[in-house]
């Protein structure tokens, strides 16, 4: 039995639900006329998304602050000042207007402290995850694109560093290399090194199997130039995605390296090493544990925000 | 009275000023023990309408229709708890792929019981003896060690002979059949549609069969209804509208049956889609596809009118029995 | 089923060489003659440092050392702790419970807590309710646990004085251990006030401890609801007039739980991670917190056994959660 009807593709064997979805999918892009460009219609999806926006504009202005901290803090970030140490918020009873978060145990300015740590924190994310994407990218085209033993290694080895826990495995490597910012931002980077390459060797692998990239090399295209110029773009949506949610997992470890005391190290205003400082004070000065903590919570929580935006509107397949 | 009466059935999409219609303005009637076939292209809401009569339209979805009745009940006054009591029972249903519609979390044993359990009740063994029966019935083999197996480990046809023992487990009076046999091999379609047409003579049960196949309509239905993109176009037994179609779409799709084009050099098809969301003519919708088209077509929508027989056509230029346009 | 079990039990093999290699790799990493290290600042003589190096094993070829420590670590010898000069094994072995009670009821109150959540999220899709748990799931998703500790120690141990501050009993009562868990203990011996004291003690590590998994279980447990909500065994299930409850907590769930088992089971390292976190923040006596001890002390057999030993706990749990994964999905256990 043929189906009469059917035209060079038969869909007639579609789902009930599934032809239910397409029906309510119609209707809603019935109100577009033409196709719209591929940015206008990214930017349609992801402003839609509420959460993702605010993400953007919370990352902007955390960006901004990071960017003209030494101009627009008001203090200097290792200034003591032992005589106004443990100053309350200006809106509680004996804090005053020129410390508007309070003051730390010796007296540095927190808002001025969590300016700077904003530059530490977004310093780290960036740097992390430039490595790990280049890294990570490289090793994971080399994995898809030669396959054979090439591919087994590095991907034993990304499953070796999965299988230990990620702050465990950065912690590792931090006691080795010695504690310090620099060594926390390398630790970190290992550790995330593996989703980059099992994405980009995933992405790789099914690309590498389509028809343009067979033609490609039908038309002679080297295999430097099929890895770097064909099969790359199209892996750049997920990385994206990965990219910015790198960033806050960046910033989390961190943050939780200087808590331990093997990261960024005091006095460097770093968040988490801010907090680790303010341990002592949890049952008596409240200011100085809570304010570094919201800033790495509402920072993370930023980036997260963002990437789950880009995701659903850079991901065909989640959209709806 | 009819078993079933469906009028002005009208099911929308997405909401606001502008809302898709998949199912507009369908009105048919299918008496006890009959079986009524519903033909259309994919796309055309003869699913959709189905699982209206079902209950079964989700969120969006908007179900609305000035009459729609089971045996004289008013489906749409029943609270969700009664009408749950109609179906599984009274109303059944198979769908087209039997291979995701089981639940792959469950045996096939439980699966079956399951609807007995909700609308009969009986010990554990009962219905156990009961599926049992009811897989014999379906002509499936040692039907007591299969109450164990998983749908993982059935065949396409075996778990349509399974979904078909859950539909009829409570003696259902009608059975709603959406393209029962499309997705499965095509030795096996003329069995399962043969297992179906006798369980349904046995049963006096009635069937609404829904398929994009006329061949299969012309052997199993005594009725048909014609749908295109959302609308009835044309509705009246099944010796009626094979012999004499009027509706100009009704006999494109009869003239695209490979059986009818012995001989032709190649088969008949009928150029064009069906209408979308966004691109559906402000007259008759099958205007753009018409091989005989007129001004009128284009800026009016013509109505469903009754004609001799209980039958009914949506054409300003209805076809005569030669084919031929009348005016 | 036993054939399952066997074939994923041999996978755990290369994933302990690949850990072990990296442990033994970390310590031949560390810049600097690691007899020197231990001597300290006093220094050693030559003759003596060479000494050292026979005894340590560390004249001979690498792989000879990476064959030895490999027999060593397969029979649990992970060498002596260069502070307290015991096993590492044992020490592990000792404080290895309180962790473990810890990320038991973290857990337990993370799934308690994140299933119901995640599906009435989904049932209820697009609702204030589905977007409350999906704020309130990312918020938990970014926290800095140990931040999220000290709030909480701020607030309902200082303002409201509901919970103690640290430790895993009150100083005041005394118990014997048996097994290592207060929770079993204090029943087993029924010393007054101790079970309700060890519960008091639980609550607010756990529920640091559980934050970020909580956030994870409600996630997924939401898109795997969605997703198993549109297949078509759930439209048949309707068809049989099955009430919507049964749909969603018997056809639905039970197919979104494959996943979200996936999920849990992965949580074990997260757990782990931030078992060291709370456990510094709480003076809980656990891994956690001698892991970063030994790390302080540059402890570093202590170090590398911990390590080791907390790498192995998550694979094992893995395994366990793979073969649970093919009970429950009945496709897994019959594929070749």
């Amino acid at each position: 039995m043929t189906d009469p009807m059917s035209q060079a593709t038969d869909t007639t064997s579609e789902l009930v639900l599934s032809e239910e979805a397409r029906i309510a999918l119609e209707a809603e892009s019935a109100h577009l006329a033409a196709p719209p460009h591929p940015l206008a219609e990214f930017w349609k999806y992801f402003s839609g998304n509420k959460g993702a926006v605010a993400g953007l504009a919370f990352i902007i202005l955390i960006a901004l602050v990071a960017l003209l901290a030494p101009w627009i803090a008001p203090y200097s970030p290792f200034a003591q000042n032992v005589p106004e140490a443990k100053m309350p918020p200006a809106w509680v009873t004996g804090g005053t207007w020129s410390h508007l978060l309070g003051t730390d145990a010796l007296g540095r300015d927190i808002l001025t402290r969590i300016m700077f740590g904003a530059r530490l924190s977004l310093m780290m994310g960036l740097v992390v995850v430039t490595i790990s994407l280049i890294l990570g990218v490289s090793l994971g085209l080399l994995a898809g694109f030669l396959r054979g033993w090439v591919d087994v290694v590095i991907m034993r080895l990304m499953d070796v560093i999965l299988s230990v826990p990620s702050l465990l495995l950065a912690i590792a490597i931090v006691a080795i290399l010695g504690p310090g910012l620099e060594n926390a931002i390398y630790a970190i980077a290992v550790v995330v090194l593996p989703h980059y390459t099992r994405l980009t060797r995933a992405a790789t692998l099914t690309e590498a199997t389509k028809d343009y990239v067979t033609a490609s090399r039908v038309a002679g295209a080297s295999r430097f130039r099929l890895m770097v110029h064909v099969i790359l773009p199209n892996c750049v949506a997920p990385l994206i995605v990965q990219a910015t949610l790198g960033f806050s997992t960046a910033i989390l470890d961190a943050a939780s390296l200087g808590f331990l005391g093997l990261g960024a190290q005091p006095p460097q205003p770093e968040w988490g090493t801010m907090l680790s400082e303010a341990r002592e004070f949890v049952l008596s000065h409240w200011w100085i544990v809570t304010f570094p903590g919201l800033a790495i919570l509402t920072t993370v929580l930023a980036f997260n925000l963002m990437g789950d935006g880009l995701r659903d509107a850079l991901d065909p397949r989640m959209k709806r | 009275m009819a078993l079933l009466e469906i009028e002005n059935l009208t099911v929308e999409f997405g909401g606001g000023s502008n809302p898709f219609r998949a199912v507009e303005e369908v009105s048919y009637t299918l008496e006890k023990g009959e079986v009524l076939g519903i033909v259309g292209e994919s796309g055309s809401g003869k699913s959709v309408s189905s699982l209206a009569v079902m209950g079964l339209v989700s969120f969006p979805g908007k179900v609305t229709a000035s009459r729609m009745a089971f045996d004289g009940v008013d489906l749409q006054t029943l609270s969700p708890r009664q009408r749950r009591k109609l179906t599984g029972s009274d109303v059944a249903m198979i769908f087209q792929e039997p291979m995701t519609s089981l639940n792959p979390c469950f045996t096939v044993g439980y699966q079956i019981t399951e609807a007995l359990k909700i609308h009969q009740g009986g010990t554990r063994a009962e219905r156990k003896a009961r599926a049992v029966d009811l897989l014999g019935q379906v002509g499936i083999p040692d039907p007591a060690s299969r109450l164990g197996t998983f749908p993982h480990q059935l065949s396409g046809g075996m778990s349509q002979r399974v979904m078909i023992a859950m539909a009829i487990a409570c003696d259902p009076r009608l059975l709603v059949a959406d393209e029962p046999t499309t997705a499965l091999d095509v030795t096996i379609q003329a069995q399962i549609m043969d297992l179906l047409l006798t369980l349904q003579r046995e049963r006096g049960m009635a069937m609404l069969l829904i398929t994009h196949d006329l061949a299969v309509v012309a052997e199993a239905a005594h009725r048909v209804v014609v749908m295109y993109a959302g609308q009835v176009v044309e509705s009246g037994s099944v010796p009626a509208i094979f012999d004499h179609p009027r509706h100009p779409y009704t006999k494109a799709l009869l003239a695209a049956l490979p059986e009818r084009a012995i001989g032709a050099e190649r088969l008949n098809t009928i150029p064009g889609v069906v209408p979308g969301a966004h691109d559906r003519p402000k007259g008759c919708l099958l205007a753009p596809r018409c091989p005989h088209v007129q001004d009128r077509c284009r800026t009016e929508r013509p109505p469903l009118e009754d004609g001799p027989d209980q039958s009914r056509v949506r054409c300003f230029y209805p076809l005569d029995p030669d084919g031929v346009p009348t005016a | 089923m036993i054939s399952f079990v066997l074939r994923r039990a041999l996978l755990v093999i290369p994933a302990f060489i690949g850990v072990t290699l990296l442990t033994f790799a970390l310590v031949h990493l560390i810049p600097g003659d690691p007899v020197l290290m231990l001597a300290g600042e006093r220094g050693i003589s030559v003759e003596r440092h060479a000494e050292l190096m026979t005894q340590l094993g560390l004249d001979q070829p690498l792989w000879l050392q990476y064959a030895t420590y490999l027999g060593n670590a397969i029979q649990g010898n992970l060498g002596k702790s260069i502070v307290t000069h015991r096993p590492v094994t044992e020490e592990f072995l000792t404080l290895f419970p309180a962790t473990l009670e810890l990320s038991f009821c973290a857990i337990t109150f993370a799934i308690l807590l994140g299933i119901p959540a995640g599906v009435l999220a989904a049932v209820k899709r697009g609702t204030i309710l589905d977007h409350g748990v999906m704020v309130v799931s990312l918020t938990g998703y970014s926290m800095p646990i140990f931040w999220w500790g000290l709030l909480l120690i701020m607030l309902v141990s200082g303002i409201l004085g509901w919970t103690p501050v640290s430790g895993r009993m009150d100083p005041t009562i005394w118990m014997d251990s048996v097994t290592g868990f207060m929770l079993i203990d204090s029943l087993l011996t029924k010393e007054p006030g101790a079970f309700s004291s060890a519960i008091r003690h639980l609550i607010l590590p756990s529920l640091v401890v559980g934050t970020i998994p909580l956030a994870v279980i409600a996630r997924m447990t939401r898109s795997a609801m969605l997703e198993v909500l549109g297949e078509d065994y759930v439209r048949t299930a309707r068809a049989k007039g099955v009430s919507p409850l049964k749909v969603v907590m018997v056809h639905a769930l039970r197919n979104a739980l494959i996943p979200v088992i996936t999920v849990i089971g992965l949580q074990t390292g997260v757990l782990l991670a931030g078992a060291i976190l709370t456990e510094t923040i709480f003076a809980w006596p656990g891994v956690g917190k001698w892991l970063v001890e030994s790390i302080g002390r540059r402890d570093y057999p202590a170090v590398q056994g911990g390590i080791l030993l907390i790498a192995t706990v998550v694979i094992l749990v893995n395994l366990l959660v793979d073969v649970l994964y093919g009970v429950v999905n009945p496709r897994i256990r019959y594929r070749r």
